[in-house]
C-alpha cells in the first residue's frame, strides 16, 4: 500500500486548473521526486498534500486514511511534514529554540504553560541529535535571522525532520544555496534515514537524478510521466518538454 | 553528545532565570511602599495600568494580536466586582477579584473567535466594536449599572476580613502591587513555557507554525482568554480600590491609552507594559501639574517624539539599562551568570 496516494486530485483557481486529475502514489521508504517545468503546478500539489490549499476535487490518502479534510497541523500529527521553497523560519528564535519548539510540540508539551522549556532530558537530547544531524550545533545559540543562507536552509529541513515524519516533503531544498554550502546540504539530504519516505519537489536535475529512485513529471497541472529515473530520462516526451522549455528560455 | 545536551539544558534553563535587572525592578517596586507614602493614589493607578498593559502585551507582544478593545474586559470585570460587592453576593475582595477575572476571561474566550479572523485592521475594529457595545449596554441598563452617574454605594469588605481599604490608599496600593506581581509571575511563566514559545512562533510565522503541527487557532484562543482575564483583574482592582465604577471603564480612551503605554515601554519582553505605565502615569501627573487644562497637548507631543525617535532606539535604551543592571548583578553575584548573551528576548 502506498504511504501517500492522491486520487483524481484537482485544484481550480477561478478559470485556471492548477492541478487536474493527479493520481500520485508514493511507496513507503521511497525516494520519490516530483519534477516539472516552471508553472507546472508542483507547489500547488504540495500545498494540496499538506493542507495549505483545499482541493476542488479528488482525495488524498495517507497510510490508507483519507486526509483530504484535515488541517495542516493535523496532518503533521499523523506523520507528514514539509519544508518550504522559500524559507519559513522563526527569525527571532534561535535554532535551538526553534527545534526545541517542534520537539516539545510533538511530545505533546506544546499546550503546557507552566513547565519551563528544556527541563525534560528527552527534549534536550533530541534537540542536540537533530542539531548535529543538520550541522547546526555550532550556530544553535545564534538568532536565525543572522544565519548564513545555507544554514537557514538546513534549519528549514531540520524543523520538518524534528516532527519525526514518516513522510517528508521537500520543496526545492537546494534552491538558492550558494555553491560553497551546497555540498553540506545535499549530503544531509542524502543521509536522511531510510525509514523516512521522501517526496522531493525539485528543479535541479543533478539533485533529482542523484537522489530519486522514482520520478513523476508534472506538466500543466497533470501527471505526465511516472517511472524509474532512467525511463524518465529516456522518455522523448519529457525531453521535448524540457528541451522546449530550454529553447524558450 | 551528553555534554552538549547538558549545555542545551543549561542554556534553556538560564533563559528563564530571573536576571539582576528583574530582581532590581521588583525590589524597587516593593520599596515604593515605604519610599513614597504620599503617592499611594498615583502609584496604585500605575500598578493597575501596568497590569492592564501587561494583559495587552501578552496578546500584542507575544501573539501579534492588536486590540483596541481591552477595555471591554476591564469594564465588565469592573462592574461585576462592583455589583457583587454592592449587593453582597461575594464579600471577600480576593475571591471577587478571581471571579471577575474568570468572567472577563469567559468573555475573552467567546469573542476570541471573532478576533481570529482577519488582519490587524479587522482586529482593531472587532475589538473596538465589542467594547463599544458593552459600554452602550451598561449605559442602557442604568437601573443595574447606575448609568451615567456611575455605580454608587459600593462597599468593599476588608481583604481576608483583615485589611481594610484605608483612606490613604496604603492597603489598596499594597493589594494592587501584590496582585500585579502574582499576575506578572504567571505571565512570565507562560512565556517561558513551551506554550509561550509556540506563541512566539505563531507571531513570527503562522504558516510555518501550522506546518510543524501547532494548532494555531487554539493557541491564539487560549492566550486571548488569559489576556482578557488579566485585563478583567485590572478592572476589578480599580473598582475595589475606588469603591466606584463608571461608564468610562469601557471608553475607547482606556484602550487607546494602553497602546500608548506599550509604545512607550515596548512590547514582547513583559516589562514594556510596566515601565510604560510608570512613565505614562508620572508624565501625565507632572504635565497636569504644570498645565492642568492642556496636559493632553504635551502627552500628544511626547507621543509624536517617541514615534519619531523610533521604537527600536527606545528599546535599545531600555536594553542598555537592563544590561547595566545585569552587569552590576554579575559583579555582585558572580555565581549567577548574566543573561546578556541570550539576546533572543525583547525587541
Amino acid at each position: 500500500m502506498p504511504i501517500l496516494q492522491t486520487i483524481g486530485l484537482e485544484k481550480r483557481f477561478g478559470g485556471i486548473l492548477a492541478a487536474q486529475n493527479v493520481n500520485l502514489a508514493v511507496e513507503p521508504g521511497a525516494r520519490h521526486a516530483l519534477i516539472g517545468p516552471n508553472g507546472a503546478g508542483k507547489t500547488t500539489v504540495i500545498n494540496l498534500l499538506t493542507g495549505v490549499l483545499r482541493p476542488t476535487g479528488g482525495r488524498i490518502e495517507f497510510e490508507g486514511r483519507d486526509i483530504t479534510g484535515l488541517l495542516p497541523h493535523q496532518r503533521v500529527r499523523l506523520g507528514m511534514a514539509r519544508t518550504f521553497q522559500i524559507n519559513q523560519l522563526f527569525l527571532d528564535l534561535t535554532p535551538l529554540e526553534s527545534i526545541g519548539l517542534v520537539v516539545s510540540e510533538r511530545l505533546g508539551a506544546g499546550a503546557n504553560w507552566w513547565r519551563l522549556v528544556g527541563t525534560k532530558a528527552a527534549v534536550t537530547d533530541e534537540i542536540v541529535e537533530i542539531a548535529e544531524r543538520f550541522h547546526l550545533a555550532d550556530v544553535m545559540h545564534e538568532r536565525t535571522a543572522i544565519l548564513p543562507y545555507g544554514k537557514q536552509r538546513l534549519l528549514e529541513i531540520a524543523l520538518a525532520f524534528a516532527c519525526r515524519p514518516r513522510l517528508l516533503l521537500l520543496d526545492e531544498p537546494a534552491a538558492g544555496v550558494p555553491e560553497a554550502e551546497r555540498h553540506e546540504l545535499l549530503a544531509t539530504v542524502a543521509a536522511l534515514p531510510k525509514d523516512v519516505t521522501v517526496l522531493l519537489i525539485e528543479h535541479d536535475m543533478d539533485l533529482v537524478f542523484s537522489f530519486a529512485e522514482r520520478i513523476s513529471v508534472l506538466v500543466n497541472g497533470a501527471l505526465f510521466v511516472d517511472g524509474a529515473p532512467d525511463e524518465v530520462a529516456r522518455d522523448p516526451r519529457v525531453k521535448a518538454v524540457y528541451l522546449g522549455e530550454e529553447l524558450d528560455a | 553528545m551528553t555534554t552538549r545536551a547538558d549545555d542545551v539544558a543549561l542554556y534553556l534553563k538560564r533563559r528563564a532565570r530571573w536576571s539582576p535587572f528583574e530582581i532590581a525592578f521588583w525590589i524597587f517596586a516593593f520599596a515604593t511602599i515605604w519610599l513614597f507614602p504620599g503617592k499611594y493614589l498615583i502609584l496604585k493607578d500605575t500598578a493597575i495600568l501596568a497590569l492592564f498593559a501587561l494583559s495587552l502585551d501578552l496578546i500584542l507582544g507575544y501573539a501579534g494580536i492588536i486590540s483596541l478593545g481591552q477595555a471591554a474586559f476591564f469594564g465588565l470585570a469592573g462592574y461585576f466586582s462592583g455589583l457583587v460587592a454592592k449587593y453582597g453576593f461575594i464579600n471577600e475582595p480576593v475571591i471577587a477579584l478571581l471571579c471577575a477575572g474568570v468572567i472577563a476571561a469567559a468573555l475573552g474566550f467567546v469573542t476570541s473567535f471573532l478576533v481570529l479572523r482577519g488582519s490587524d485592521l479587522t482586529r482593531l475594529m472587532v475589538t473596538l466594536g465589542v467594547s463599544l457595545m458593552l459600554g452602550e449596554l451598561a449605559n442602557r441598563y442604568s437601573n443595574i449599572t447606575g448609568g451615567a452617574d456611575g455605580l454608587q454605594g459600593v462597599e468593599i469588605a476588608p481583604i481576608f476580613g483583615l485589611y481594610r481599604f484605608d483612606l490613604f490608599g496604603h492597603n489598596g496600593y499594597v493589594y494592587c502591587l501584590i496582585v500585579l506581581f502574582v499576575c506578572f509571575i504567571i505571565a512570565r511563566r507562560i512565556i517561558y513555557s513551551p506554550f509561550g514559545l509556540s506563541l512566539r512562533s505563531i507571531k513570527g510565522n503562522n504558516l510555518r507554525a501550522a506546518a510543524i503541527g501547532i494548532p494555531v487557532k487554539w493557541r491564539l484562543v487560549s492566550i486571548y482568554t488569559v489576556s482578557a482575564g488579566f485585563a478583567g483583574i485590572a478592572g476589578a482592582l480599580l473598582t475595589q480600590t475606588t469603591a466606584f465604577c463608571s461608564l468610562d471603564v469601557f471608553s475607547l480612551e482606556r484602550s487607546a491609552d494602553l497602546l500608548l503605554v506599550l509604545i512607550i515601554g515596548g512590547t514582547g519582553y513583559l516589562y514594556g507594559g510596566l515601565i510604560g505605565a510608570v512613565i505614562y502615569k508620572f508624565l501625565q501627573d507632572w504635565i497636569a501639574n504644570l498645565t492642568p487644562q492642556y496636559w493632553q497637548f504635551w502627552i500628544g507631543l511626547v507621543l509624536v517624539v517617541i514615534v519619531l525617535i523610533g521604537r527600536a532606539r527606545m528599546s535599545a535604551w531600555i536594553g542598555a539599562v537592563r544590561a547595566f543592571f545585569n552587569r552590576l548583578g554579575a559583579r555582585l553575584m558572580p555565581r549567577l551568570p548574566a543573561l546578556g548573551g541570550a539576546g533572543s528576548e525583547g525587541h
